[in-house]
């Protein structure tokens, strides 16, 4: 079965600094994953070069399938992505964001799931705010409904909920959630490590553009008794 | 088709829905130029045998096309750049192709709509004549486009509002202001004026205006053939640029 998202020996510069250094690895179809790391490890690096966003010096890169470089239309298609930074286009309203977006994937008249998104993020009272009027945490909704307007099977959320109250990072992974259920593949970069071993079934940790340690949750965890997530993450990343 | 199409609409909304200052400011300034220059110089000044200030609107005209047309995809690059909202278009599956024709298409649209505001607006001080439309519309379509293509050249690669304002004092400015807007090249020295047919912007004006009274200073088959070479290569190196992401896709 061809998996969801396919990374196989990627390679990144930025001058002298290697970004990432050879990473592998396979996410399946349907799978809750987890990226995590410390500032600097390369998760955001290796979604950017996934997403085409930054081009990777060597390697391949695929998601259900297809090239990111040599295929790039269908594989954007594919892919939903939640950026890390807090960007917004400050001339439109959060529907005209949408519609927007949605046509920016070949969608016409997407009113309809627009607005289920927008009822799910509890967004549908801003629908006409313009996007400067917005809070952080609200603005950080539509980044997340952005990335899902194409219905992408693979839905990548870097840090999602950095800056968003208790209650909103509910209503959101119960979304996400409801979205892994029906079958899209959730990659999720986060520095809240209990959501992440919440959420997350197999977790890969970064560090200095490597992949320090990948199995399933559960494996991670009964390699030591009793630890958390956090002290598995703490002593990965302390490891020579 | 609809990612390009969405990808103009966007860029035509956002320099409408501040029009006051994409199009209607420009229209003013043209204004001005003209109401001081043919103010001082219309009784003393005839160009090709028309009055001084019929001469100068149609170079204000097309001075205004190309500085908007400019203006437009260089600004919304870098603004899109800066604030990380470039992510936007950069995720969806558009082609570098129909990338470049939205941005160049809604720069144009800009700059075609500032020609005809200022158009519209000096009809009311002198009665201008069209002796060729087809070369007007030739030459304003082609040279607007160029001037988009330029601006998406230096809004991908100025990183600061700075560069590209030196981008756009330094060179687009002299450009322009130094192509004939203001006064045929034949009232220059023997030096300035062979300095003026390297150009390009001076053929834009010229045939131009050729269009409207259909005398200029050299052929318009000529003039033509400058500025669509021009426009010819700025688009391929544009369209290369895109495609191999430079500074846009790192």
């Amino acid at each position: 079965m061809t998996p969801a998202v396919s990374i196989i020996d990627v390679v990144k510069h930025f001058g002298p600094l290697r970004a990432l250094d050879g990473v592998s690895l396979a996410i399946a179809e349907g799978e809750f994953f987890g990226l995590l790391g410390p500032n600097g490890a390369g998760k955001t690096t290796l979604i950017s070069a996934l997403a085409g966003l930054v081009r990777a010096d060597c390697g391949t890169l695929k998601v259900m399938g297809h090239d990111v470089v040599g295929d790039f239309r269908a594989a954007r298609r594919l892919l939903g992505v939640v950026p890390q930074e807090l960007v917004f286009d400050p001339f439109f309203n959060v529907r005209e964001t949408l519609r927007i977006q949605s046509g920016y994937f070949g969608i016409r008249r997407n009113d309809d799931w627009i607005d289920e998104i927008l009822a799910n993020l509890d967004l549908s009272a801003k629908a006409g705010v313009n996007m400067r009027r917005l809070s952080g945490g609200m603005k950080r909704r539509v980044l997340v409904a952005q990335a899902l307007v194409h219905k992408p099977p693979v839905i990548v959320l870097d840090e999602p909920t950095a800056g968003v109250d208790v209650e909103l990072r509910q209503g959101l992974w119960q979304f996400i959630r409801r979205l892994n259920a029906e079958g899209h593949t959730i990659v999720l970069t986060t520095h809240y490590l209990e959501e992440a071993e919440a959420l997350c079934k197999r977790i890969a940790l970064m560090k200095e553009g490597r992949i320090a340690a990948l199995d399933t949750t559960a494996n991670l965890l009964a390699g030591q008794p009793g630890a958390s997530l956090e002290d598995v993450f703490i002593r990965t990343m302390h490891a020579s | 088709m609809i990612g390009f199409w969405t990808l103009f609409l966007k860029e035509v909304l956002r320099f409408w829905k501040v029009a006051f200052q994409t199009v209607a400011a420009p229209v003013l300034t043209a204004l001005l130029y003209l109401l001081i220059f043919s103010h001082v110089l219309d009784a003393h000044v005839r160009v090709h045998g028309v009055s001084y200030t019929s001469f100068l609107i149609p170079g204000l005209i097309m001075m205004q096309v190309l500085q908007n047309a400019f203006a437009n995809s260089s600004s919304s690059l870098i603004q899109a750049k800066i604030t990380g909202s470039i992510v936007f278009v950069l995720l969806p599956p558009i082609s570098y192709g129909a990338f470049f024709a939205a941005y160049v298409l809604a720069a144009l649209l800009r700059g075609l709509m500032v020609g005809v505001g200022v158009l519209l607006a000096t009809l009311w001080f002198v009665e201008l004549q069209v002796a060729a439309p087809g070369w007007i519309i030739a030459f304003v379509v082609v040279s607007g486009a160029l001037f988009a293509a330029l601006g998406m050249i230096a809004g991908i690669w100025a990183e600061k509002f700075d560069q590209l304002a030196a981008f756009q004092n330094f060179l687009i400015m002299p450009l322009t202001m130094l192509s004939g807007v203001f006064y045929s090249i034949y009232t220059l020295p023997d030096f300035w004026r062979g300095v003026s047919h390297y150009n390009p912007v001076f053929y834009m004006i010229d045939g131009f205006r050729y269009g409207f009274f259909g005398v200029s200073d050299v052929s318009p088959l000529l003039s033509f053939g400058v500025v669509f070479a021009c426009f010819a290569g700025v688009t391929l190196l544009t369209l290369e640029l895109l495609r191999r992401g430079w500074k846009l896709r790192n």
